[in-house]
C-alpha cells in the first residue's frame, strides 16, 4: 500500500472541560455540526482467538473482542438504519476456539463497511518492513532474508486492566454534543477517540473498555493513584461584580482548554507514514503510523477524515517506549537500505553497537551473530 | 487567655465532628453511590460511629432524637446496648432513648435490631427489660407475631421470654399445633390446607404461602388486594409494572418522596400522557409535607443537579433525582417566590431524566444575580465544568461581593462520600446539610445555624437535649 502524507489533528472538534477519577482524566470532545452520513456502530464478538486473513496471504492474529461497523450514504443524506448484523461463525480446530475472517477493513453490503478497531493499525505497524532484508545480504540470517520478519508479535494490555479504566468510564457524565473523548493515565495521553454523531458516541462510549493499551500506561495507571490539582483558581483581584465572576470562569475554563491541547500535543503531528485503507463516499479511513521518535509520544492509530480534512473518526494508541524502539530501528535500517555500516554510520555509533541494539530491542532473529564488526 | 482560645478550639471541633456525624448519619444507608461503593461506606460508617461513640457518649445517644435515617438509629442502638455506659443514670437515660428508638422505627426494622443482638452475645437483665418492653408495648402482639414470627420466636428463645395465650404455641410449633383459640393464629393454620383463608392474612405473610402452595401469582395479587397497605400497593407498582387489581387508588396520599421516586420509575411515555395527573399528585403531597412544617421560606433560588450522577447505582436508582423532583414541589408550596435552575434544563421536572455532565456553577451564579434571600443547592457536591467551579464561584461570592454574608447560601447533600467520612461539600463558605427526605428541607435550615457555625456548641448541645426529651415524651405518650 502506498503511504501518504496526512495531518492528524483534531480539526472541527472542541475539547470541554475533564473529569478525573483517580489517575483516569477524561476530556470530553465536542462537535457543532455532527456528522450525518456516516455512522458507526459496535459489533461485539466471543470471547475467542481471531484468525484474519489478509490480502497479501499473511495472516494476523489477535484476542479481538470487537469490530465497528460504519454504514455511509453517498450524499449527505443521514444514514437511514443502523445496527444491521452480519455474524461469522467461529471455528473448532483442536480444543482451541477461534474466528477465522477476512481483511482487518472489510466490506459487508452496498455501503457497509466493518473494521477492528486499534488493530487495524497495530496490523499496520506489525507489518512495517515486514520483508525483511534483501536476499544478497549476508549479514543477516538465513530465516530473515527467506521469511521476512515474520512472525512479528506486540503485546499490549486489555483496557480493563488499566486500574480505575472501569470506574472512570463508568462514572464519566457524557456531555450533550460530545462525540469523542481523549484519556489521560497520570496527565499521560493515553487514547484519542472520535466518532462522527452525539448518538454513536453514546452507544460506543464503554468501547473503550475492549480495546488495549500499551505497557507505559498500565505500569502509569498502577503506579499512580490520583491526579494533582492542575489549575482552577479565580483571581479575587479582578472581581467587583457577579459579572466579573462569570468572566474570571470563562477565563478558568480557556485556562484548562490551552492545557488541554498542550496535554494532547503529543498526538496532532504530521505524519507521512498514512495508508489508506478504505474509501466511503466523501470519508476516506486512513491508518497511520507516528514518525518513531524515541522519548517522544508515539501515537499509532486510525482515522476517518472527510473531503474536508474534519475528523470523522479517530482511535489512536500511545506505543510504548519499547514498541517505539523497534519501529524506529526497523525504519532507519530500512532507510539505508538495509546496510548495517551506512545505519550505524547514520547513528554515529558501531556495527556491533548497533547490532547490540537490535538484539536488545527484540530482534534477536534478525541479524548473524558474525556480521558483528 | 490562651487557655481560653483553646478550649473554645476544642469546643469548634467538638461541634464539627457532631455536625459530619449528623449529616452522614442522615444520608448513609450503607448501600453504594455514585461515587463510591458500599463497602467502603460501610468501613467509614463504623469508624464514625465508633468515633463519636467513645468521645461524645452522651450526645452520641441523643442523635437518634435529631432524624436521622434508621440504618444508623439501628446502629445507634445496638452499639448502646453493645457498650453499657458505666454510670447508671447515664444508662437510665440511654435506655429512654433506646425505647423511644425502637419504637419510632418500623417494626421489622427494630425487630431486626433486637435479633441482632443475639449474634453479639448479649443477654443481661437490662437488655431482656428493653426487648420485653418493646413485646408488651406493641400495639397488636398478636399480629405482630404473626407478620415477624420469625424475629419474635428468636428473641423469645434468646432472652427467655414468657408469652402470654396460645402466642407461644404458635411460636415454635406454627401450623402442626391441632387448633388456635386466637382467630388469627388459627386463620394462619388453616391457610396451610385451605387455599381460601390465605387471602384472610397479612400480604407478607400470606406470599409465602401463595408461593409455597404454588397459587398462580397474578390471581393471588388480585384476591390479596384489599389486605395490602399503602406501601406495600406502591412496592408492588414499583416492582411489576402495572399489576392487574392492585392500582393505586390516590397519589396524592404518598409521602413527598416516596412518590416522585415512584413516578420516576414509571416509563417516560407513561409520565407524558398522565403528566396532569402525576403533577397533581405531586402538588398535593407536597402541599400535605408543606402544612406539617410550617415554614414560609421568602424568595428562594434553588439550583437543582439532574446530571448523569444522579442516576446514583443498581441499589440506589434515580434517588437522588427523585429527591431533586420532590425538593421542586416542595418549595414550591413553601415559599413566597420561586425560582429553579436545572443543571440540565428540563421542560417538566416529571419527565426529568439523569443526563449531561455537571455544571454547577453557572446555574449558581444566574441564582445569585436574581438577589434572592436564599440559593440552595442540591447536589452530591462534584462539578466538573470546570472542576470545582461551583466551589471557586462560593468562595468569590463571599469573600469579594457579599462579605457580610446577606444572602444565605445552603447546599443540600443527599449522597454519602466513604473517603471523606461524610458528605462532600461543594465549599466551606457554603454550610452543607446531609438530606434524606425532600420533606426534611425546612426542618434542615432550621438546623443550619449549628453548621454555619453561628451558634455554638452549647447550643447545639441544648437543640439535641432538648430534642432528645421530646423524642422520649412523643413515645411514651404514643405507646400510653
Amino acid at each position: 500500500m502506498k503511504h501518504q502524507e496526512l495531518d492528524i489533528d483534531l480539526k472541527g472538534l472542541e475539547a470541554g472541560q475533564p473529569q478525573a477519577w483517580r489517575a483516569i482524566r477524561i476530556v470530553p470532545l465536542l462537535r457543532d455540526n455532527p456528522i450525518v452520513d456516516l455512522r458507526l456502530d459496535q459489533r461485539c464478538y466471543d470471547n475467542e482467538l481471531a484468525w484474519i486473513q489478509l490480502p497479501d496471504r499473511t495472516a494476523y492474529t489477535s484476542w479481538i473482542p470487537h469490530a465497528f461497523v460504519a454504514q455511509w450514504t453517498p450524499d449527505d443524506k443521514p444514514v437511514p438504519a443502523l445496527g444491521t448484523q452480519m455474524a461469522t461463525k467461529p471455528k473448532h480446530v483442536d480444543h482451541i476456539f477461534f474466528r477465522e475472517d477476512k481483511k482487518v477493513a472489510r466490506r459487508e453490503a452496498k455501503r457497509q463497511m466493518r473494521f477492528l478497531p486499534l488493530h487495524t493499525s497495530l496490523e499496520g505497524y506489525l507489518a512495517l518492513h515486514f520483508s525483511g532484508p534483501p536476499e544478497w545480504n549476508f549479514d543477516y540470517t538465513r530465516d530473515a532474508r527467506r521469511y521476512g520478519l515474520s512472525p512479528r508479535s506486540e503485546v499490549a494490555f486489555p483496557a480493563h486492566w488499566l486500574p480505575g479504566l472501569e470506574d472512570a468510564v463508568r462514572r464519566f457524565e457524557i456531555q450533550d454534543g460530545q462525540v469523542g473523548a481523549l484519556y489521560f493515565v497520570a496527565d499521560a495521553l493515553a487514547a484519542a477517540f472520535v466518532v462522527p454523531h452525539p448518538d454513536d458516541y453514546r452507544q460506543l462510549h464503554r468501547s473503550v473498555l475492549l480495546d488495549f493499551f500499551g505497557e507505559l500506561l498500565h505500569q502509569y495507571g498502577c503506579a499512580y493513584h490520583s491526579l494533582g490539582e492542575v489549575i482552577g483558581e479565580l483571581d479575587h483581584d479582578r472581581i467587583h461584580s457577579l459579572e466579573d465572576v462569570a468572566s474570571e470562569l470563562e477565563r478558568v475554563r480557556q485556562d484548562w482548554r490551552e492545557l488541554l491541547k498542550l496535554m494532547a500535543s503529543g498526538l496532532s503531528t504530521r505524519t507521512s507514514h498514512a495508508q489508506r485503507v478504505y474509501k466511503m463516499g466523501r470519508h476516506t479511513l486512513y491508518r497511520f503510523l507516528p514518525e518513531f521518535k524515541p522519548g517522544a509520544e508515539n501515537h499509532i492509530g486510525e482515522v476517518i477524515l472527510a473531503q474536508g480534512g474534519e475528523t470523522a473518526f479517530l482511535k489512536t494508541l500511545r506505543l510504548s517506549e519499547a514498541q517505539t524502539k523497534r519501529g524506529y530501528l526497523l525504519s532507519s535500517l530500512a532507510n539505508a537500505d538495509w546496510d548495517l555500516d551506512r545505519c550505524a554510520a547514520e547513528f554515529g555509533q558501531s556495527v556491533t553497537q548497533l547490532i547490540t541494539r537490535l538484539y536488545n530491542a527484540g530482534f534477536e532473529d534478525l541479524v548473524e551473530p558474525h556480521a558483528k564488526r | 487567655m490562651s487557655e481560653q482560645a483553646d478550649l473554645k478550639r476544642r469546643a469548634n471541633l467538638e461541634r464539627e465532628d457532631l455536625i459530619t456525624f449528623l449529616n452522614a448519619a442522615k444520608v448513609c444507608t450503607g448501600q453504594s453511590e455514585f461515587y463510591g461503593d458500599s463497602r467502603g461506606q460501610a468501613v467509614s460508617v463504623d469508624f464514625l460511629h465508633d468515633y463519636v461513640m467513645t468521645n461524645y457518649r452522651q450526645l452520641y445517644a441523643r442523635t437518634v432524637a435529631a432524624d436521622i435515617n434508621d440504618f444508623n438509629t439501628a446502629r445507634v442502638v445496638t452499639n448502646l446496648l453493645r457498650f453499657p455506659h458505666p454510670d447508671l443514670a447515664q444508662r437510665r437515660a440511654e435506655g429512654e432513648l433506646i425505647a423511644a428508638a425502637l419504637h419510632t422505627m418500623p417494626p421489622q426494622r427494630s425487630y431486626r435490631v433486637l435479633a441482632r443482638l443475639r449474634e453479639h452475645g448479649i443477654c443481661n437483665r437490662r437488655t431482656k427489660k428493653i426487648v420485653r418492653d418493646y413485646l408488651e408495648t406493641r400495639p397488636d402482639p398478636k399480629f405482630h407475631a404473626l407478620k415477624y414470627r420469625h424475629q419474635i420466636k428468636q428473641l423469645v428463645r434468646h432472652f427467655h421470654l414468657r408469652t402470654p395465650g396460645d402466642t407461644g404455641k404458635f411460636l415454635f410449633h406454627g401450623h402442626r399445633a391441632k387448633s388456635y383459640d386466637t382467630e388469627l393464629f388459627e386463620t394462619f393454620r388453616r391457610a396451610h390446607y385451605n387455599a381460601n383463608a390465605i387471602y384472610e392474612l397479612p400480604y407478607t405473610v400470606a406470599e409465602g404461602l401463595a408461593t409455597r402452595t404454588g397459587v398462580d401469582r397474578q390471581k393471588f395479587l388480585e384476591k390479596i388486594a384489599p389486605k395490602l397497605t399503602h406501601r406495600e400497593r406502591v412496592r408492588l407498582q414499583q416492582s411489576g409494572a402495572g399489576i392487574r387489581g392492585v392500582e393505586l387508588d390516590d397519589l396524592g396520599m404518598i409521602d413527598l418522596t416516596r412518590l416522585a421516586f415512584y413516578l420516576l420509575s414509571r416509563p417516560p411515555a407513561e409520565r407524558r400522557e398522565k403528566a396532569e395527573q402525576y403533577e397533581s399528585a405531586l402538588v398535593r403531597s407536597a402541599a400535605r409535607a408543606a402544612r406539617r412544617t410550617p415554614l414560609q421560606l421568602g424568595h428562594v433560588h434553588v439550583v437543582l443537579d439532574n446530571s448523569y450522577s444522579t442516576t446514583g447505582t443498581r441499589e440506589t436508582h434515580n434517588r437522588p433525582l427523585a429527591l431533586a423532583v420532590a425538593a421542586y414541589y416542595l418549595l414550591q408550596q413553601c415559599t413566597e417566590k420561586f425560582r429553579v435552575h436545572w443543571v440540565t434544563p428540563v421542560s417538566n421536572p416529571l419527565l426529568a431524566v439523569p443526563r449531561g455532565h455537571t455544571n454547577l456553577a453557572t446555574p449558581i451564579l444566574q441564582a445569585l444575580a436574581e438577589k434572592p434571600d436564599m440559593v440552595l443547592v442540591l447536589s452530591d457536591g462534584r462539578d466538573n465544568d470546570p472542576p470545582g467551579g461551583a466551589a471557586q464561584v462560593v468562595h468569590a461570592f463571599r469573600q469579594r461581593l457579599d462579605p457580610e454574608r446577606r444572602t444565605p447560601l445552603f447546599h443540600l447533600n443527599p449522597t454519602f462520600d466513604a473517603s471523606s467520612y461524610g458528605t462532600e461539600g461543594i465549599h466551606a463558605d457554603m454550610p452543607m446539610l446531609g438530606i434524606r427526605r425532600a420533606e426534611e428541607i425546612p426542618t434542615m435550615l432550621a438546623f443550619a445555624r449549628f453548621v454555619d457555625g453561628s451558634a455554638d456548641l452549647e447550643e447545639l448541645e441544648d437543640y439535641l437535649h432538648t430534642r432528645a426529651q421530646q423524642f422520649v415524651a412523643n413515645a411514651k405518650e404514643a405507646v400510653a
